[in-house]
């Protein structure tokens, strides 16, 4: 009989533990790190992305934006510090729902940044959603996501529908290209934005392709464009693959100009395509750093490099939040701040339209010259 | 090679096992114990229990997850295990389960989801059927890259296919219909001892956004009805063809077993028993896209039935709770998560080789093996 | 398809060179498995750590060559070193690690495959984290170009800069080009007269026929093993090293695709079997690149998923059949 008990003890202990310990009504569980001032609401904001796995790169440069926003406002704050609390998705839309639900749950949580891919947004702002949880995504550029009529939705960058038709604008009048190729990476981000530019090149489009992420060998679209006789080529993605694209099309002796968008916009596309990275259009609707020198140099003080694709925009929405715990307010009533909300800050200025989308969105192009990417100017 | 020894009958159980202790009580107690163990397993997300709860993620979420890998590893155990095929593309029968019933719902019909579910269960049965038939016939380690080929067809199929979402996926699927009929309140550890809590509760059967426990007592009660038939299942004829066709092909061949057809029959079984999981993960999710079937899932799917103990329907279930439940409790480890699962899969080929538990015909065949090696060797290395 | 006909030979050339990368990746899984009936799935890693091995002896000899062809074949000669070192050591860790303890316990089939799935998870972390791990031994300072962005692609400076030699069909064949298709058919003529002649190759060509009969004879069995192993591992280095003149850019988890394709293409020639790797190698290649021409890049591994059911469905054995033990006895 000895098994009997084996089973039978931690079973009665539970049903013990439910039945006797007493009851419960107070609003929620307490966190065992208080101990600030009786005014101190001990907020903490969330920093919702990939942190680890293969997609991390994106937010770890996000997370470092908003670390120095939490540093800006712990210095000031020192008597009621905000911390972070992470939530790493990995970018797994799976992972996700779980995630958000436990920040949900997390009273102390006032706001998140994030979620930063457009996938992840789309499995857990409905949650967001329905617990009146503001979120601010830094990078999650897919225009459709705020036609769901989420009310704790907000974009604090431009998506994709403001930043392709500059892109192709940028070919048509200011490279003068005749003959374009657009290549997509079958991504959300990536063929989403190649889509808007083949629309608006119309007929100039001479051939189209679409490659997987994580592709490393690209020969049968070098084929394609240099066989195309192309002047410029478009590629939706992100850097992984637009470095090796790159390098194997100018290895093939292919002489037009490479586009790429945002998701192309940082420091690694350049150490792995080397000089094949010369002379590459980034466009990218961020304002270029050298509008807020202060930033840059914190930042760079701080980490040591220059900030990175997206890390002003951790920055700038973190700010936000900040400034709502600042100004008073919790959880419920951070959303109506949060609309309400127009300041300068490091990439633009900050205000948010009916949708959540941000109000004034302009668009820049960056060139690759000499190993740096130096902006060339608005797209108008 | 080795030919299969019956086991002598003679040797009387010298160290009675687990499970025959389990055996020898009497029926009541097996009833109540099985009853309260049921309980025990659907209350387990509200308990809160210290340790066990996952600390970086909602724990009812974690545990729908691990209840989906179990029903995963149920079916996959039915073709690795059963009928001894090696897959390594299951995710590809998972993936049709949760775009039938991402299509029908949502992207390009409304139908309700109770009539979805038998649908999608009947279309990866019907895609095991159109994989299996030629490939079958193929031998056991080609069997393994074509299925690994089948899974990646399949994800780059819904990756680039516009009708199914593109990479876009399919959101808004609906939920099931609830029926809220009473509420489950939770416990709270944070004093140290637990005090039931109130506000904190699940209601039975309301399938919301923001409460994955009705998903998971949904997954309990489908992964029951699984369990029941693979019982079922496995003790009639079916289950007996399977041992011989795994144990010697040839050899049923010649006995009279139609192989082939119930080679079919397992990979069929298992791909509804897949395609009845992802249904149920696209349920639960509201959103399903490419990026959630991942080769890799295939290959965790297989970790979860071999670590467990191929062929022995218990241990797979602990397989499945190993791979789902332990990297999501040992977040902490963050970045480390996959090397440490790395090792920790390692360490159990070396020291665990026939998986935590292993099927009792196979402790059985073993010492029919080590018997025979032994002979062997002792004339070899004398 | 006209575009296919139009380039015909541009896709061909450049098929015929990522198959030859193929086709010696796909020669370590096909030796493995000969010799021990086993897929061996963490041999994808042997080839990514040669990649990195090809890469760091380039930034440790300083990172620009020269345009000189002198010093273009000392620098290639140093990749080459390099890169069959590390993969060839790493296949042999492999297998004294993975692999040996569960011969000696005589686990079933299976279990060696989770063995290896945990091994090339392990593989490719530490190559993944290798920022961290250089961090907790105090060295990410001195290693800093080495470890940096552990999880994105790390790239190789130009070492052959690719220059048209002869133009075919409208394609401008490069040096690049020709160096690897002809390099590694070399290499595979000399694996092959490798096995077929000298006592190890002979070694292993009797365990893989009968790893029993073989012990009788007084072939030591481990010993052969771990020769397949380190042969199929300088393959894999060669590999890498081809892979990194024509790619140049490589990352962690660079091993997983390119081991399923040549694992693929081991199959589709007939695994067991030296010659159907290499021919494997060459069709699967082709394939690809003829498929991306005419349905599109995105169906590219779909169309060798395809062709490779096919071919197992007329051909079960795989185009050349299995035969590591039987053939050229």
């Amino acid at each position: 009989m000895r098994s009997t008990l084996k089973f039978a003890v931690p079973l009665a202990v539970a049903a013990l533990a439910l039945g006797a310990c007493g009851t419960k009504g107070g609003d929620t569980t307490t966190p065992a790190a208080s101990g600030g001032a009786a005014a101190c609401g001990n907020y903490k904001i969330g920093m919702f992305g990939a942190l680890t796995g293969p997609n991390a790169n994106l937010g770890i440069y996000i997370q470092n934006g908003v670390n120095l926003a939490l540093d800006d406002y712990n210095k000031k704050h020192a008597d009621c510090k905000v911390t972070l609390e992470n939530y790493d998705s990995q970018g797994d839309p799976t992972q996700a729902p779980a995630l958000a639900k436990k920040a949900i749950d997390d009273k102390k949580v006032v706001g998140i940044v994030g979620p930063a891919f457009s996938g992840e947004s789309k499995a857990a702002d409905p949650a967001f959603n329905e617990a009146g949880l503001v979120t601010i995504t830094p990078s999650a550029t897919n225009p459709a996501l705020a036609d769901n009529g989420w009310k704790t939705f907000f974009r604090a960058l431009g998506n994709d529908a403001t930043q392709g038709p500059a892109a192709a604008k940028y070919i048509k009048d200011t490279l003068k290209s005749t003959k374009t190729f657009v290549i997509d990476d079958a991504s959300e981000y990536g063929k989403g934005l190649a889509d808007i530019v083949r629309k608006d090149l119309g007929s100039q489009v001479v051939g189209n392709d679409t490659i997987q992420q994580k592709q490393t060998d690209f020969s049968a679209s070098v084929t394609k464009v240099t066989s195309s006789g192309a002047d410029a080529l478009f590629f939706g993605g992100y850097s992984p693959e637009a470095a090796p694209l790159i390098k194997q099309l100018r290895d093939a002796g292919w002489k037009g100009t490479f586009v790429v968008a945002d998701g192309v916009k940082d420091q690694s596309f350049i150490d792995n395509a080397k000089d094949a990275a010369e002379g590459t259009i980034i466009t990218c609707p961020c304002v270029p750093p050298d509008v807020a020198p202060d930033f840059q140099s914190a930042y760079k003080a701080k980490y040591n490099e220059d900030p990175n694709t997206y890390s002003g925009e951790g920055y700038d929405s973190a700010t936000i939040l900040l400034d709502g715990i600042a100004a008073g307010k919790d959880r419920a009533s951070m959303v109506d701040f949060v609309k309400a909300y127009d300041k300068k800050g490091v990439t633009k200025q900050l205000k948010f339209d009916a949708k959540g989308e941000s109000a004034d969105i302009k668009v820049f192009a960056y060139k690759v010259e000499n190993g740096k990417i130096v902006s060339v100017g608005e797209i108008k | 090679m080795s030919t299969p020894t019956s086991a002598p009958a003679a040797r009387k159980p010298a160290t009675r096992g687990f499970k025959e202790r389990v055996d020898h009580l009497p029926r009541s107690v097996k009833i109540v114990l099985w009853v309260l163990f049921a309980l025990f397993l659907f209350l387990l997300p509200l308990l809160n229990i210290p340790f066990i709860t996952t600390e970086g993620s909602d724990f009812g979420g974690v545990l729908f997850t691990v209840a989906t890998y179990v029903l995963v590893a149920l079916g996959l155990n039915i073709v690795v295990g059963y009928a001894g095929l090696l897959d390594l593309g299951y995710v590809g029968f998972y993936a049709v389960g949760a775009y039938t019933v991402g299509v029908l719902t949502s992207e390009h019909a409304h139908l309700s989801w109770v009539v979805v579910v038998p649908i999608a269960i009947v279309v990866a049965m019907v895609s095991g059927v159109i994989l299996g038939a030629p490939t079958l016939r193929v031998r056991g380690d080609y069997l393994a890259i074509v299925t690994l080929g089948f899974g990646e067809i399949v994800r780059l199929t819904l990756v680039n296919s516009q009708w199914l979402g593109g990479a876009q996926g399919i959101s808004d699927i609906p939920k099931p219909p609830s029926a809220e009929l009473f509420e489950v309140p939770s416990l709270d550890w944070s004093s140290g001892a637990p005090v039931v809590d109130l506000d904190t509760t699940s209601t039975f059967l309301k399938f919301g956004i923001n409460d994955f426990v009705p998903y998971y007592w949904l997954a309990l009660g489908i992964i029951g009805l699984v369990l029941l038939f693979d019982i079922l299942v496995k003790s009639s004829r079916v289950g007996r063809a399977w041992e011989a066709t795994r144990e010697d092909e040839d050899a049923a061949e010649l006995m009279g077993v139609p192989t082939f057809r119930f080679k079919l029959l397992a990979f069929a079984l298992g791909a509804a028993i897949g395609g009845l999981s992802g249904a149920l993960f696209a349920t639960k999710a509201g959103f399903i896209s490419p990026d959630s079937f991942q080769l890799l899932l295939s290959i965790l799917f297989l970790a979860a039935v071999v670590v467990g103990g191929a062929g022995n329907r218990w241990g797979v279930i602990v397989g499945a709770i190993v791979v789902g439940y332990f990297p999501e409790r040992f977040r902490d480890f963050a970045d480390f998560r996959v090397l440490v699962f790395g090792l920790a899969l390692m360490l159990l080929a070396i020291f665990r080789p026939q998986g935590l538990l292993p099927p009792r015909r196979t402790v059985r065949a073993k010492r029919a093996d080590d018997r025979q090696a032994v002979l062997e060797e002792g004339e070899a290395s004398a | 398809m006209q575009n296919l006909i139009d380039n015909f030979f541009s896709y061909t050339i450049t098929g015929l060179t990522i198959g030859a990368v193929y086709a010696l990746v796909a020669l370590g899984y096909t030796l493995v498995y000969g010799v021990l009936r086993l897929i061996n799935f963490a041999h994808s890693e042997v080839f990514m750590y040669g990649t990195f091995a090809a890469l760091w002896v380039v930034m440790i000899l300083g990172g620009h060559p020269g345009a000189g062809v002198g010093q273009v074949i000392f620098w290639v000669a140093m990749m080459f070193v390099a890169a069959m070192a590390m993969s060839g050591l790493v296949a042999v860790l492999l297998e004294r690690v993975a692999y040996r303890p569960l011969r000696k316990r005589n686990a079933p089939p299976l279990i060696a495959l989770i063995s290896a799935i945990g091994a090339s998870f392990v593989l490719a972390e530490i190559m993944g984290l290798r920022s961290r791990i250089a961090g907790w031994v105090g060295l990410d300072d001195t290693l800093r170009d080495y470890v940096r962005n552990s999880r994105n692609n790390a790239g190789l400076p130009t070492i052959i800069q690719p220059q048209p030699i002869f133009t075919i069909g409208g394609y401008h064949v490069t040096n690049v080009d020709i160096f690897v298709i002809v390099g590694a058919i070399a290499i595979m003529v000399i694996l092959d007269q490798f096995v077929k002649r000298s006592r190890l190759g002979r070694g292993i060509r009797a365990v893989a026929m009968d790893p029993e009969a073989a012990a009788l004879m007084g072939v030591n069995r481990d010993r052969v093993i771990q020769v397949t192993f380190l042969v199929g591992g300088i393959m894999a280095g060669a590999a890498a090293v081809f892979y990194m003149l024509k790619i140049g850019i490589t990352r962690y988890d660079a091993g997983f695709i390119l081991g399923v394709k040549a694992f693929t293409a081991a199959v589709l020639g007939g695994i067991g079997n030296l010659r159907g790797a290499l021919l494997g190698g060459f069709v699967l290649g082709l394939a690809e690149n003829y498929g991306s021409a005419v349905v599109g890049s995105q169906w590219k591994d779909v169309v060798a998923f395809v062709l490779l059911v096919l071919i197992l469905l007329f051909r079960p054995t795989g185009l050349l059949g299995e035969s590591l033990g039987k053939a050229r006895a």
